[in-house]
Protein backbone atom coordinates (compact mmCIF):
# COMPACT_ATOMS: atom_id res chain seq x y z
CA UNK A 1 0.00 0.00 0.00
CA UNK A 2 2.81 2.38 0.49
CA UNK A 3 4.32 1.72 -2.61
CA UNK A 4 1.55 2.00 -4.52
CA UNK A 5 1.37 5.82 -2.54
CA UNK A 6 4.90 6.15 -2.93
CA UNK A 7 4.25 5.59 -6.73
CA UNK A 8 1.59 8.44 -6.85
CA UNK A 9 3.72 11.01 -5.04
CA UNK A 10 6.37 10.11 -7.11
CA UNK A 11 4.58 10.68 -10.20
CA UNK A 12 2.61 13.68 -9.29
CA UNK A 13 5.49 15.48 -8.46
CA UNK A 14 6.74 14.89 -12.07
CA UNK A 15 3.50 15.73 -13.51
CA UNK A 16 4.09 19.62 -11.89
CA UNK A 17 7.68 19.59 -12.86
CA UNK A 18 6.99 18.70 -16.66
CA UNK A 19 7.38 21.86 -18.34
CA UNK A 20 8.22 21.77 -21.75
CA UNK A 21 6.43 17.98 -22.04
CA UNK A 22 7.46 14.00 -21.51
CA UNK A 23 11.01 14.50 -22.94
CA UNK A 24 12.25 17.61 -20.30
CA UNK A 25 11.19 15.35 -17.01
CA UNK A 26 13.06 12.06 -17.80
CA UNK A 27 16.43 12.80 -16.69
CA UNK A 28 14.08 13.64 -13.37
CA UNK A 29 12.45 10.16 -13.80
CA UNK A 30 15.48 8.67 -14.26
CA UNK A 31 16.74 9.76 -10.49
CA UNK A 32 13.17 9.00 -8.74
CA UNK A 33 13.20 5.51 -10.17
CA UNK A 34 16.00 4.15 -11.11
CA UNK A 35 18.30 6.81 -8.71
CA UNK A 36 18.38 7.41 -5.09
CA UNK A 37 15.73 4.55 -3.93
CA UNK A 38 15.58 1.86 -7.03
CA UNK A 39 12.41 0.93 -7.70
CA UNK A 40 14.23 -0.28 -11.81
CA UNK A 41 17.22 -1.69 -12.95
CA UNK A 42 17.76 0.82 -15.69
CA UNK A 43 17.55 -1.24 -18.49
CA UNK A 44 14.02 -1.69 -18.06
CA UNK A 45 13.13 1.88 -17.29
CA UNK A 46 14.74 2.03 -20.77
CA UNK A 47 13.21 -0.60 -22.34
CA UNK A 48 9.61 0.51 -21.35
CA UNK A 49 10.60 4.21 -22.46
CA UNK A 50 11.80 2.58 -25.90
CA UNK A 51 8.69 0.47 -25.91
CA UNK A 52 6.12 3.59 -25.26
CA UNK A 53 7.22 4.82 -28.60
CA UNK A 54 5.21 2.32 -30.00
CA UNK A 55 1.84 2.92 -28.90
CA UNK A 56 -0.19 6.23 -30.49
CA UNK A 57 -1.43 9.02 -28.44
CA UNK A 58 0.86 11.29 -25.95
CA UNK A 59 3.93 9.80 -25.53
CA UNK A 60 4.58 9.11 -22.28
CA UNK A 61 1.37 6.68 -21.27
CA UNK A 62 4.47 4.30 -20.13
CA UNK A 63 4.83 5.22 -17.18
CA UNK A 64 2.12 3.05 -16.47
CA UNK A 65 4.00 0.00 -17.59
CA UNK A 66 6.43 1.52 -14.90
CA UNK A 67 3.92 1.97 -12.49
CA UNK A 68 3.39 -1.92 -13.18
CA UNK A 69 6.59 -2.80 -12.86
CA UNK A 70 6.95 -1.47 -9.18
CA UNK A 71 3.30 -2.15 -7.76
CA UNK A 72 0.94 -3.92 -10.06
CA UNK A 73 -2.34 -2.54 -11.42
CA UNK A 74 -2.86 -0.63 -8.89
CA UNK A 75 0.84 1.23 -9.28
CA UNK A 76 -0.24 1.60 -12.97
CA UNK A 77 -3.33 3.33 -12.58
CA UNK A 78 -1.56 5.61 -9.96
CA UNK A 79 1.62 6.34 -12.09
CA UNK A 80 -1.39 7.26 -14.58
CA UNK A 81 -3.21 9.29 -12.76
CA UNK A 82 -0.40 10.89 -10.37
CA UNK A 83 1.39 12.19 -14.03
CA UNK A 84 -1.73 12.99 -15.53
CA UNK A 85 -4.20 14.47 -13.25
CA UNK A 86 -2.06 17.95 -12.02
CA UNK A 87 -0.98 18.83 -14.66
CA UNK A 88 -4.74 18.82 -16.14
CA UNK A 89 -5.88 20.35 -12.97
CA UNK A 90 -3.62 22.93 -13.70
CA UNK A 91 -4.05 23.64 -17.03
CA UNK A 92 -8.06 23.29 -16.58
CA UNK A 93 -8.05 26.02 -13.70
CA UNK A 94 -5.31 28.62 -16.07
CA UNK A 95 -7.34 27.69 -18.99
CA UNK A 96 -10.36 29.64 -18.05
CA UNK A 97 -8.92 32.49 -17.18
CA UNK A 98 -6.08 32.62 -20.08
CA UNK A 99 -8.10 34.86 -22.73
CA UNK A 100 -8.36 37.14 -19.46
CA UNK A 101 -4.99 37.90 -19.76
CA UNK A 102 -4.15 37.88 -23.56
CA UNK A 103 -3.15 41.49 -23.42
CA UNK A 104 -1.10 41.49 -20.25
CA UNK A 105 2.72 41.91 -21.78
CA UNK A 106 3.61 39.42 -19.46
CA UNK A 107 1.75 36.19 -20.72
CA UNK A 108 4.18 36.97 -23.73
CA UNK A 109 7.48 37.51 -21.38
CA UNK A 110 6.75 33.82 -19.90
CA UNK A 111 5.85 32.40 -22.89
CA UNK A 112 9.30 33.94 -24.67
CA UNK A 113 11.33 33.34 -21.60
CA UNK A 114 10.50 29.53 -20.97
CA UNK A 115 11.36 28.98 -24.64
CA UNK A 116 14.85 28.60 -24.35
CA UNK A 117 14.24 26.48 -21.17
CA UNK A 118 12.12 24.00 -22.61
CA UNK A 119 14.89 23.41 -25.52
CA UNK A 120 17.42 23.30 -22.92
CA UNK A 121 15.52 20.59 -21.16
CA UNK A 122 14.31 18.46 -24.08
CA UNK A 123 18.26 18.65 -25.07
CA UNK A 124 19.37 17.01 -21.92
CA UNK A 125 16.13 14.61 -21.97
CA UNK A 126 17.36 13.14 -25.26
CA UNK A 127 21.37 12.72 -23.33
CA UNK A 128 19.83 11.42 -20.51
CA UNK A 129 17.69 8.83 -22.64
CA UNK A 130 20.60 8.17 -24.81
CA UNK A 131 22.54 7.23 -21.87
CA UNK A 132 19.89 3.98 -20.66
CA UNK A 133 19.31 3.02 -24.45
CA UNK A 134 22.00 3.48 -26.56
CA UNK A 135 24.94 2.78 -24.70
CA UNK A 136 26.69 -0.24 -24.28
CA UNK A 137 25.71 -1.74 -27.10
CA UNK A 138 28.48 -1.11 -29.96
CA UNK A 139 27.76 1.43 -33.04
CA UNK A 140 24.84 0.41 -34.24
CA UNK A 141 22.49 2.49 -32.28
CA UNK A 142 24.08 5.75 -32.61
CA UNK A 143 24.02 4.78 -36.38
CA UNK A 144 20.20 4.45 -36.08
CA UNK A 145 20.05 7.31 -33.89
CA UNK A 146 21.98 9.57 -36.48
CA UNK A 147 20.29 8.53 -39.13
CA UNK A 148 17.03 8.69 -37.61
CA UNK A 149 17.17 12.66 -37.08
CA UNK A 150 19.03 13.40 -39.91
CA UNK A 151 15.85 11.70 -42.33
CA UNK A 152 13.72 13.53 -40.35
CA UNK A 153 15.30 16.84 -41.16
CA UNK A 154 15.56 16.13 -44.52
CA UNK A 155 12.38 14.17 -45.66
CA UNK A 156 8.65 14.41 -44.09
CA UNK A 157 7.64 11.21 -43.10
CA UNK A 158 6.04 9.69 -39.61
CA UNK A 159 8.55 8.84 -37.25
CA UNK A 160 7.11 5.94 -36.39
CA UNK A 161 8.21 4.01 -39.43
CA UNK A 162 11.74 4.89 -38.49
CA UNK A 163 11.24 3.52 -35.03
CA UNK A 164 10.00 0.16 -36.62
CA UNK A 165 12.90 0.24 -38.36
CA UNK A 166 15.51 1.30 -35.88
CA UNK A 167 13.80 -1.85 -33.93
CA UNK A 168 14.24 -4.12 -37.13
CA UNK A 169 17.84 -3.23 -37.53
CA UNK A 170 19.08 -3.95 -34.04
CA UNK A 171 17.43 -7.22 -34.09
CA UNK A 172 19.34 -8.34 -36.86
CA UNK A 173 22.51 -6.61 -35.83
CA UNK A 174 21.82 -8.88 -32.87
CA UNK A 175 21.12 -11.98 -34.90
CA UNK A 176 24.64 -11.04 -36.54
CA UNK A 177 26.24 -11.05 -33.62
CA UNK A 178 27.07 -6.56 -33.86
CA UNK A 179 24.96 -5.72 -30.99
CA UNK A 180 26.71 -6.53 -27.32
CA UNK A 181 24.23 -6.40 -24.62
CA UNK B 1 3.06 44.45 -29.60
CA UNK B 2 3.16 40.94 -30.35
CA UNK B 3 -0.07 40.10 -32.07
CA UNK B 4 -2.17 38.24 -29.15
CA UNK B 5 -4.83 35.74 -30.12
CA UNK B 6 -8.22 37.24 -29.41
CA UNK B 7 -10.57 35.70 -26.68
CA UNK B 8 -13.27 34.64 -29.37
CA UNK B 9 -14.61 31.44 -28.44
CA UNK B 10 -17.03 30.26 -31.90
CA UNK B 11 -16.80 26.70 -30.14
CA UNK B 12 -19.34 27.56 -26.96
CA UNK B 13 -21.70 28.85 -29.25
CA UNK B 14 -22.83 25.60 -30.84
CA UNK B 15 -23.31 22.77 -29.14
CA UNK B 16 -20.79 19.81 -29.49
CA UNK B 17 -21.98 16.21 -26.86
CA UNK B 18 -19.99 14.69 -24.57
CA UNK B 19 -19.98 11.66 -26.70
CA UNK B 20 -18.53 13.21 -29.82
CA UNK B 21 -16.13 15.11 -28.02
CA UNK B 22 -15.17 11.34 -26.36
CA UNK B 23 -15.65 9.95 -30.03
CA UNK B 24 -13.24 12.72 -31.42
CA UNK B 25 -10.39 12.03 -28.96
CA UNK B 26 -10.17 8.41 -28.81
CA UNK B 27 -10.01 8.28 -32.17
CA UNK B 28 -6.99 10.67 -32.12
CA UNK B 29 -5.60 8.93 -29.17
CA UNK B 30 -5.56 5.68 -31.28
CA UNK B 31 -4.97 6.74 -33.97
CA UNK B 32 -1.72 9.15 -33.41
CA UNK B 33 1.46 7.29 -33.75
CA UNK B 34 5.14 8.52 -33.88
CA UNK B 35 4.50 11.61 -31.61
CA UNK B 36 3.22 15.33 -32.88
CA UNK B 37 -0.11 14.80 -31.58
CA UNK B 38 -0.85 18.09 -31.88
CA UNK B 39 -0.62 18.03 -36.13
CA UNK B 40 -3.13 15.38 -35.64
CA UNK B 41 -4.96 17.67 -33.24
CA UNK B 42 -5.37 20.43 -35.18
CA UNK B 43 -6.33 18.50 -38.45
CA UNK B 44 -9.17 16.89 -36.08
CA UNK B 45 -10.27 19.80 -34.38
CA UNK B 46 -9.97 23.30 -36.56
CA UNK B 47 -10.19 21.46 -40.35
CA UNK B 48 -12.50 18.92 -39.96
CA UNK B 49 -14.62 18.64 -36.99
CA UNK B 50 -14.49 23.08 -37.22
CA UNK B 51 -15.06 23.10 -33.22
CA UNK B 52 -12.29 25.43 -33.31
CA UNK B 53 -10.68 28.72 -34.78
CA UNK B 54 -6.85 28.57 -35.67
CA UNK B 55 -6.56 31.68 -33.11
CA UNK B 56 -7.96 29.65 -30.53
CA UNK B 57 -6.29 26.82 -31.17
CA UNK B 58 -2.99 28.68 -31.18
CA UNK B 59 -4.13 29.97 -27.66
CA UNK B 60 -4.56 27.03 -25.91
CA UNK B 61 -1.42 25.42 -27.70
CA UNK B 62 1.04 28.16 -26.33
CA UNK B 63 -0.70 27.52 -22.98
CA UNK B 64 -0.28 23.69 -23.11
CA UNK B 65 3.04 24.51 -24.03
CA UNK B 66 3.87 27.07 -21.12
CA UNK B 67 2.53 24.93 -18.19
CA UNK B 68 3.33 21.25 -16.78
CA UNK B 69 2.41 18.59 -18.70
CA UNK B 70 2.07 16.78 -22.68
CA UNK B 71 1.14 19.12 -25.15
CA UNK B 72 -1.36 16.35 -25.95
CA UNK B 73 -3.27 16.44 -22.80
CA UNK B 74 -3.60 19.74 -22.11
CA UNK B 75 -4.73 20.56 -25.23
CA UNK B 76 -7.32 18.10 -24.65
CA UNK B 77 -8.23 19.57 -21.48
CA UNK B 78 -8.13 22.82 -22.95
CA UNK B 79 -10.38 22.08 -25.96
CA UNK B 80 -12.49 19.56 -23.91
CA UNK B 81 -13.11 22.56 -21.31
CA UNK B 82 -14.01 25.35 -24.16
CA UNK B 83 -16.71 22.76 -25.62
CA UNK B 84 -18.20 21.23 -22.59
CA UNK B 85 -16.71 22.72 -19.34
CA UNK B 86 -15.64 20.38 -16.72
CA UNK B 87 -17.11 16.70 -18.02
CA UNK B 88 -15.51 18.04 -21.46
CA UNK B 89 -12.36 18.37 -20.29
CA UNK B 90 -12.64 15.07 -18.52
CA UNK B 91 -14.15 13.19 -21.53
CA UNK B 92 -11.55 14.44 -23.81
CA UNK B 93 -8.75 13.64 -21.46
CA UNK B 94 -9.44 10.21 -21.41
CA UNK B 95 -10.38 9.42 -24.91
CA UNK B 96 -6.86 10.40 -25.70
CA UNK B 97 -5.26 8.25 -23.27
CA UNK B 98 -7.22 4.95 -23.40
CA UNK B 99 -5.95 3.40 -26.43
CA UNK B 100 -2.35 3.91 -25.81
CA UNK B 101 -2.84 3.09 -22.43
CA UNK B 102 -4.39 -0.52 -23.13
CA UNK B 103 -1.47 -0.86 -25.91
CA UNK B 104 1.28 0.01 -24.03
CA UNK B 105 0.14 -1.92 -20.96
CA UNK B 106 -0.10 -4.93 -23.29
CA UNK B 107 3.38 -4.76 -24.73
CA UNK B 108 4.53 -3.90 -21.57
CA UNK B 109 3.48 -6.85 -19.82
CA UNK B 110 4.39 -9.08 -23.12
CA UNK B 111 7.86 -7.68 -23.52
CA UNK B 112 9.23 -6.08 -20.49
CA UNK B 113 9.94 -7.26 -16.79
CA UNK B 114 10.31 -10.62 -15.24
CA UNK B 115 7.18 -11.80 -16.32
CA UNK B 116 8.00 -11.30 -20.45
CA UNK B 117 6.69 -13.26 -22.72
CA UNK B 118 8.89 -12.72 -25.37
CA UNK B 119 12.66 -11.66 -25.02
CA UNK B 120 12.79 -8.36 -27.27
CA UNK B 121 15.58 -6.69 -25.92
CA UNK B 122 17.58 -6.42 -28.87
CA UNK B 123 14.24 -4.58 -30.60
CA UNK B 124 13.77 -2.68 -28.30
CA UNK B 125 17.49 -1.05 -28.31
CA UNK B 126 17.06 0.05 -32.02
CA UNK B 127 13.67 1.48 -30.84
CA UNK B 128 15.30 3.59 -28.02
CA UNK B 129 18.16 4.33 -30.32
CA UNK B 130 15.22 5.83 -32.96
CA UNK B 131 13.46 7.77 -30.24
CA UNK B 132 16.27 9.30 -28.99
CA UNK B 133 17.01 10.39 -32.97
CA UNK B 134 13.85 11.68 -33.03
CA UNK B 135 14.08 13.79 -29.85
CA UNK B 136 16.93 15.34 -31.70
CA UNK B 137 14.92 16.65 -34.25
CA UNK B 138 12.47 17.76 -32.37
CA UNK B 139 14.41 20.15 -30.19
CA UNK B 140 15.95 21.49 -33.21
CA UNK B 141 12.39 22.02 -34.72
CA UNK B 142 11.07 23.57 -31.41
CA UNK B 143 14.99 25.25 -30.83
CA UNK B 144 15.48 26.75 -34.46
CA UNK B 145 12.46 29.49 -34.15
CA UNK B 146 13.30 30.06 -30.59
CA UNK B 147 16.65 30.42 -30.53
CA UNK B 148 17.27 34.36 -31.66
CA UNK B 149 19.69 35.89 -29.88
CA UNK B 150 22.92 35.21 -27.69
CA UNK B 151 20.31 35.24 -24.51
CA UNK B 152 18.62 32.26 -25.55
CA UNK B 153 21.98 30.50 -26.02
CA UNK B 154 22.59 31.21 -23.07
CA UNK B 155 19.49 29.96 -21.58
CA UNK B 156 19.84 26.63 -23.30
CA UNK B 157 23.42 26.02 -22.43
CA UNK B 158 22.73 27.00 -18.81
CA UNK B 159 19.67 24.73 -18.81
CA UNK B 160 21.32 21.72 -20.40
CA UNK B 161 24.61 21.57 -18.64
CA UNK B 162 22.56 22.35 -15.08
CA UNK B 163 20.27 19.15 -16.03
CA UNK B 164 22.83 16.75 -17.76
CA UNK B 165 26.52 17.75 -16.67
CA UNK B 166 26.09 18.86 -13.29
CA UNK B 167 23.27 16.76 -12.73
CA UNK B 168 21.12 19.44 -10.76
CA UNK B 169 17.25 18.07 -9.85
CA UNK B 170 14.95 19.53 -12.05
CA UNK B 171 12.80 22.15 -8.97
CA UNK B 172 15.95 23.44 -8.63
CA UNK B 173 16.90 24.45 -12.48
CA UNK B 174 13.05 25.73 -12.76
CA UNK B 175 12.74 27.98 -10.16
CA UNK B 176 16.49 29.32 -10.62
CA UNK B 177 16.98 29.38 -14.61
CA UNK B 178 12.93 29.65 -15.26
CA UNK B 179 12.30 33.12 -13.28
CA UNK B 180 15.62 34.46 -14.46
CA UNK B 181 14.57 33.16 -18.38
CA UNK B 182 11.33 35.29 -17.86
CA UNK B 183 13.22 38.13 -16.18
CA UNK B 184 15.38 38.73 -19.48
CA UNK B 185 12.46 38.91 -21.80
CA UNK B 186 9.82 41.01 -19.18
CA UNK B 187 7.54 43.70 -20.65
CA UNK B 188 10.01 46.68 -20.60
CA UNK B 189 7.62 50.05 -20.91
CA UNK B 190 9.48 51.38 -24.10
CA UNK B 191 13.16 49.45 -24.88
CA UNK B 192 10.95 46.66 -26.84
CA UNK B 193 8.40 44.21 -26.34
CA UNK B 194 9.33 40.80 -25.92
CA UNK B 195 10.12 39.41 -29.52
CA UNK B 196 8.17 36.79 -30.63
Amino acid sequence: MTLVLQVLGVFSLLSILAVGGGAAVIPEMKRLTIGAAPWLAPRLFGEVYSLGQLAPGPNMLMVSVIGYHVAGFAGALCALLGFFVPSGVLTFRIGRVWDRFADSPWRAAIARGLGPVTVGLILAGAVSLAETVMVGHGAVPYFICGAVAAILLLVKVNPVFLILAGGLATFAANALGALPS
Amino acid sequence: MPSEPSAGSPASAQSVSLLEIFRAFLVLGGTSFGGGVVAYLREALVVREKWLDDETFLAGLELSQMLPGLNATNMSVYVGERLRGAPGALVACLGMMLPGTVIVMVLGILFTGGGRVVNASSVLVGVGAAAVGLLLETTWKIGRPVIQRAADVAIVAATFLAIAYFRLPLPVVLLTIGPLAVWIYRPRAAAGEPAK
